[in-house]
């Protein structure tokens, strides 16, 4: 028990690593600190699936692989249900006395599209059944393992490869799907958004996640240099603005109260944050305008919830 | 003592489930297979069997979740028809490249459009490459004596293969037959627990599923084929080790009447028994036919196969099953497997029974006249069917 209440800080992080330090992601990735972090943070007692995308690619060519904790990756849209099949297998196992009793963490860590898109199904109905299970999206917003596609995680106004800005169209023309409400319509014990430029914070959100009975999500910002096009050594700051700008608001919901965990007094114009990244570059300023609009909206919106549940 | 009583045959393969001791279902119901998943459902909410029952949002999920706890080690089943295959069919090819051993029970059923829920092998012969170890049942016993020795073959850390039970949807699945069912301590003998010698265990990690590029995809893909073609020794033995404890064996081609004869029918699935009518009748009358029925369909049990046609002098193949554009599956498969042979028979294919259709005694008669009639004077028609209004669809025939 002593142990669970341990909280990460600049004194306390984990020195072992267990995502080895070769593997291929680009340089300046926000999803490999993330997933650094987020092993940091579960410890040797777990297993991983995950589904197809940068991070199965860039841990595991055959015959090499950069995991020191069990992992497996089948395919990209069904990553929620063998983890389904891993916790019950598991379950039954150590019920039947097959194996040792003992905490294992089953996780998922998957992009945005595996997990807004293709893989929703299967993740609602592992949330629906209750599974005791950690989901971590790494979301850097498209399908950026194949060449920045959009998906339903790409936000209003950036230029993706197949919702490119042309001389009639802005690129995204939809707003970001909100995956943390999606979960929380599910009645999940835990969810949570993160930032690698908070990692502290993510850490101890993985931990809790990791530690409740039950479904848990988190939705993590993971910048992306190659698909955002911003300098690979902006990567930190980016994510800081997102979180600054209200843009990507950094909050969790235990069942089902909301509470901001990055709470600024004002926040930055997201002009501040659209600026430093290509994928925006052809934005007029009347965009930029319905984009603070739209994020002011939302912003209040979540500060509303968040002060229902105070009250 | 065994005990003999009257089953349903999806009942008699959740028997068999449940006398498998399985850790792990996961299941998506779909006509005809419901009865299937609703009997271990039953059995797991009543406390006859200590296992896991996972009702999950789709075939793909199902099989999905599956692959998950093979992985960790449980013994595992799930079961479909039809649409159900198809739609998890990407994790079908999955399942058997990753070597996960499950076991999953298939009542036969036609694909869309338009839609049919009713029986023939459009499904099966959509996941015939897939490398999973594939049986057809006849009967109700087959039914629980294969989906028993299944597991028992799949989960051999020689085979780690999945395993497909075939049963016809309705025709078979649905239907009420005595089944002999054995004591749990024989079943015990024949089906040690399973141990999955790569099991995901933080103590000792590994990562499963790993990518392959070009330089390495190949050689993973023959790899797995090579122990694929070696899994038929296993297959063999452990219907060998299944008669000794049971007394029933089992053999990947069943013939019938075959002894001189000139002419053997070829049937996969329950409906060879409405043909044997024919044999018998046939016989009687002093015609020299026999039947010929595939069991183990993957592996292509090549050898056997030529065996028991090699001194007939015409070979009918029926066919439940179009593959559109070329000739009919099983045909196909077996015209090629005696291609090679200095003495073969004349093969002729017939194709009839889709979508629930069904193929009478007389049925089989007329593919048995109409079969030698080809190989004698071969055939002028686009397509050779049975029991199909040709002339509605522009065939005689």
């Amino acid at each position: 028990m002593e142990e669970k209440s341990i909280k990460f800080g600049k004194s306390l992080v984990p020195i072992e690593e267990f995502v080895a330090e070769g593997h291929n992601f680009c340089t300046g990735c926000g999803e490999a600190l993330v997933i650094r972090l987020a092993c940091k943070a579960l410890g040797k007692n777990v297993i991983i699936n995950m589904p197809t995308g940068c991070d199965e690619i860039c841990t595991t060519p055959l015959p090499v692989t950069s995991w020191r904790v069990p992992w497996m990756h089948t395919l990209f849209e069904n990553a929620a249900a063998t983890i389904s099949g891993v916790e019950a297998g598991l379950k039954i196992l150590m019920k039947k006395d097959r194996i040792p009793r003992r905490d294992i963490v089953t996780v998922v860590m998957g992009g945005d599209g595996a997990t807004s898109d293709i893989g929703v199904q299967a993740l609602s109905g592992a949330m629906e059944r209750g599974h005791n299970f950690l989901y971590i999206c790494l979301d850097n917003e498209a399908y950026m393992n194949t060449g920045i596609q959009r998906s339903s995680a790409t936000p209003y106004g950036a230029s993706t490869t197949t919702a490119p800005a042309g001389k009639v169209s802005i690129g995204q023309t939809t707003w970001k799907k909100d995956m943390v409400a999606i979960a929380v319509a599910h009645s999940i014990p835990y969810a949570a958004t993160a930032c690698p430029s908070y990692p502290f914070d993510l850490m101890n959100k993985v931990k809790k996640g990791a530690e409740v009975k039950g479904p848990a999500y988190i939705n993590i910002l993971s910048p992306c240099p190659t698909g955002w096009r911003h300098l690979s050594n902006m990567t930190i700051e980016i994510g800081r603005l997102a979180v600054e700008t209200g843009i990507f608001p950094i909050y969790e919901v235990e069942n089902g109260h909301y509470r901001l965990n990055i709470d600024r007094p004002r926040l930055k114009p997201v002009e501040e944050y659209i600026k430093l990244q290509g994928r925006f570059r052809h934005l007029p300023d009347e965009e930029i305008k319905k984009i603070q609009e739209r994020v002011n909206e939302e912003y209040r919106k979540l500060k509303a919830k968040v002060a229902a549940f105070a009250a | 003592m065994s005990k003999r009583i009257g089953l349903e045959a999806s009942h008699a393969v959740a028997e068999a489930v449940k006398m498998a001791d399985a850790d792990v279902i996961a299941a998506y119901p779909i006509t005809p297979q419901t009865h299937i998943p609703e009997r271990l459902a039953e059995m797991v909410a009543n406390g006859e069997l200590n296992a896991s029952y996972l009702p999950v949002e789709s075939e793909h999920s199902a099989l999905s979740a599956c692959l998950g706890s093979v992985s960790v080690g449980a013994r595992t089943f799930t079961t479909t028809a039809g649409q159900g295959l198809e739609l998890m069919h990407e994790v079908v090819y999955v399942a058997s490249s990753m070597r996960f051993p499950v076991v999953m029970a298939i009542c036969n059923r036609a694909l869309s459009a338009p839609l049919s829920v009713w029986a023939d092998h459009s499904d099966v012969m959509a996941v015939r490459d897939t490398g999973w170890i594939q049986v057809f049942c006849e009967n109700n016993q087959e039914a629980f004596d294969l989906t028993l020795w299944a597991f028992r073959v799949a989960e051999d850390p020689r085979v780690l293969f999945p395993a497909m039970v075939h049963l016809d949807g309705f025709s078979l699945s649905h239907v009420i037959e005595p089944v002999i069912l054995p004591e749990q301590s024989e079943v015990d003998r024949f089906l040690p627990k399973f141990q999955y010698p790569f099991a995901l265990n933080p103590d000792k990690p590994v990562t499963h599923g790993a990518f392959g590029p070009p330089d390495i995809y190949s050689e993973a893909k023959v790899a797995q084929e090579v122990a694929f073609r070696r899994s038929k020794e296993m297959i063999l033995q452990g219907w060998k080790e299944f008669g000794d404890i049971f007394g029933r064996y089992y053999s990947p081609v069943e013939r019938y009447k075959v002894e001189g004869a000139k002419t053997l029918l070829l049937t996969v699935g329950s409906l060879s028994e409405t043909a044997k009518i024919v044999i018998d009748e046939r016989r009687a009358k002093g015609e020299s036919v026999g039947l010929v029925r595939l069991r183990l369909w993957r592996p292509f049990p090549f050898e056997e196969f030529r065996q028991a046609v090699k001194d007939t002098e015409v070979l009918i193949v029926f066919d439940r099953c179009i593959s559109h554009g070329t000739v009919a599956p099983v045909f196909c498969e077996v015209r090629s497997a005696l291609y090679d042979e200095e003495k073969k028979p004349n093969v002729v294919g017939i194709t009839g029974g889709l979508g629930g259709r069904d193929v009478s005694v007389n049925d089989f008669g007329y593919v048995i006249d109409r079969g030698v009639e080809i190989a004698e004077k071969g055939s002028q028609r686009m397509l050779e069917t049975v029991g199909i209004r040709g002339e509605m669809v522009g065939i005689r025939g």
